[in-house]
């Protein structure tokens, strides 16, 4: 198990107590410079292993960077205490943008990004409970994660205690039927606490999602499942942090986040073949200074 | 051992098994029960009646079912998670792999009516794949208990156990076999009889009738080693060597396919470690068909008589 960045951590608390106080608008500047050096590092993180999912990370890198600085109620120096607040990243391919953003918060250092899927690394192709702190479960296999969050719900509510839970989905995941199970039982249960986002980048591995199995309409589905729906633009910060620091009230609250595979970097953006495409060392120039603007 | 042939009192190790979790849900609040609209096929209606809000039924859902009881141990309570075992550990298998044993989350699972305890409600029903699933999963323990003593051993051990486990409950009644005081531990068998000449390796619903076995072959001058495994994986490799090593051979039983359960990790330890003689009762790899229980379990060997015969036949091919 990596251990905190006492130094990245202390770098964290200052950002997170410099942001609480703001609103969303004035905050945004701040997430958004955090988010590019977030994907800065995946970037060259991905290209030294010469694998990864670089599309993905770069649609949810502002949800995750949102919600680590500026929403959950977490402490990377004692990432186990009982009362701190939940995210689970279901999309668990996408561990380069979960891993970067959980080294920049001082979770662990950030040049243990540099052993990303060497042997022995602790930072596997998807994230591990077991070995990387901040990982509330496992994932890789799709529509794992939200079953485990709504269980983690479940259990705030049987404790009586405030904290929340994140659920970080992605579009194409919900093909996989498990999470209508879930969505079922959080809505069941009025779990309000929970808070699922979907990564709506509209692509999947190998096409769009409408062409390879219909989702549309995405926000009737949820809502006929008893979930308040909320839609924003998954790239625009104070949007994300105003819909994330709103709690739903009776129900389970899911945001559809409308974002860009491959956003910040122009000849990725929307492409498919950059699901997992690995760039070359002249487009890792390139990326960078798009990333650097 | 007396008691192995006399017409021997049945016990219910699904009673033990409720009763046990409602006693350890009075001195721990962490206790939580999840089930797959099976309150009543796991025995949870009196639990749920004393413990409401503490029975999370998330319906027919197995893969929601696993997910939510480790995200209740992530929240820190300890949730047994009971269905029936087929459905929990076929329909639920990649669950069980990532979100409990891979994420090693405090989770029981709770196998409920296992190996052919549905009878004629056949081979969808049956769960007899379990063990062979479940042994090629990393940590992740699996206990079989033999009888109710055993049972509210396991229910207790797996509660105070920090990390994921399985037990797989019996159905059908059986009698005591276990002494008072006996260990409940990974790794540890408990031998019910002592013998030189044989070693009947058995877990769960099959250990009576290995013990039944021993009595008979005791009658005909055969010394019949008695060991209920208790826990298939991991195994206690000490005692199935030392076994391997005296004895002329070793017979296992177990009510679940030979390809992958008891049988066949004793033959992968022995045939590396110390070869010795095996006969492997279970079920072959075949889908049931149509009877009881008790017909189903005639039918694939798995009785008193097939145990002593594999053991006689040990002897023979042992005295060529």
């Amino acid at each position: 198990m990596l251990t905190a960045d006492p130094a990245g951590a202390r770098r964290f608390a200052a950002l997170r107590a410099r942001l609480a106080p703001l609103a969303p608008a004035q905050a945004a500047p701040a997430l958004r410079e955090l988010a590019s050096s977030v994907r800065r590092d995946d970037l060259q993180m991905v290209y030294r292993a010469g694998l990864g999912h670089l599309g993905g990370d770069f649609s949810v890198t502002d949800i995750l960077v949102t919600l680590y600085a500026a929403v959950l109620n977490v402490d990377p120096v004692c990432p186990l205490l009982a009362e701190r607040d939940r995210l689970v990243l279901s999309k668990g391919h996408t561990a380069g943008a979960l891993y970067a953003t959980l080294a920049h918060c001082g979770f662990f250092a950030r040049d243990e990004l540099d052993t990303f899927a060497a042997p022995q690394s602790a930072l596997n192709g998807h994230p591990s409970r077991t070995k990387v702190p901040g990982v509330e479960t496992s994932t890789g296999p799709l529509g794992h994660g939200f079953p485990v969050a709504v269980g983690i719900a479940l259990s705030a509510r049987l404790q009586g205690s405030p904290r929340r839970t994140f659920v970080v989905l992605g579009d194409g995941e919900l093909q996989e039927g498990s999470n209508w199970e879930a969505a079922m039982t959080a809505s069941h249960y009025g779990l309000s606490s929970l808070l699922a986002v979907v990564d709506r980048n509209g692509l999947q591995q190998g096409a769009r999602t409408e062409e390879t199995k219909q989702l549309e309409p995405l926000a009737a589905k949820w809502a006929s499942f008893g979930w308040e729906v909320r839609e924003v633009d998954g790239h625009d910060h104070a949007q994300l942090l105003d819909t994330f620091r709103r709690p739903g009230t009776a129900r389970p609250v899911a945001v559809i986040a409308h974002t860009v595979k491959g956003k910040g970097v122009s000849f990725m953006e929307d492409r498919v073949q950059w699901h997992h495409k690995v760039p070359t060392a002249e487009q890792v120039q390139g990326a960078l200074q798009e990333l650097s603007l | 051992m007396s008691q192995a042939t006399q017409a021997t009192a049945l016990h219910d190790c699904r009673r033990a098994f409720a009763d046990t979790l409602i006693a350890l849900a009075r001195e721990d609040e962490r206790i939580v029960a999840v089930c797959n609209d099976s309150v009543g096929s796991s025995n949870l209606t009196a639990f749920k009646a004393e413990f409401p809000d503490r029975m999370i039924n998330v319906g027919i859902a197995e893969q929601d079912l696993v997910g939510v009881g480790a995200g209740l141990a992530n929240g820190g309570l300890i949730p047994f998670v009971s269905a029936a075992a087929p459905f929990l550990t076929g329909r639920a298998l990649e669950q069980i792999k990532v979100d409990v044993a891979y994420s090693q989350a405090r989770v029981v699972l709770c196998g409920q009516s296992p190996g052919m305890a549905y009878g004629e409600l056949g081979p969808t029903h049956h769960s007899i794949e379990d063990l062979s699933w479940l042994r090629a999963v990393a940590d992740l323990p699996v206990a079989m208990p033999a009888d109710p003593v055993q049972t509210v051993a396991a229910v207790r051990w797996a509660a105070a156990n920090p990390g994921p486990s399985y037990l797989r409950i019996p159905r059908f009644p059986v009698p005591d076999v276990t002494p008072p005081g006996s260990p409940f531990r990974p790794g540890q068998a408990i031998q019910l009889m002592d013998g030189n000449d044989v070693t009947i390796i058995a877990a769960g619903t099959m250990v009576s009738r290995a013990l039944d076995a021993a009595t008979l072959l005791r009658h005909e001058g055969i010394g019949a080693r008695v060991l209920n495994i208790t826990f298939v994986e991991p195994l206690d490799t000490v005692a199935i060597l030392a076994a391997a090593a005296q004895a002329a051979g070793i017979v296992t039983a177990e009510e679940a396919t030979t390809t992958g359960g008891l049988g066949a990790a004793v033959a992968s330890l022995t045939a590396q470690h110390q070869p010795a003689r095996l006969r492997i009762l279970g079920v072959p790899r075949s889908f049931a068909p149509t009877g009881s229980t008790a017909f189903l379990l005639e039918h694939f060997g798995l009785t008193t008589g097939h145990i002593a015969a594999a053991a006689r036949d040990i002897m023979a091919h042992a005295a060529r």
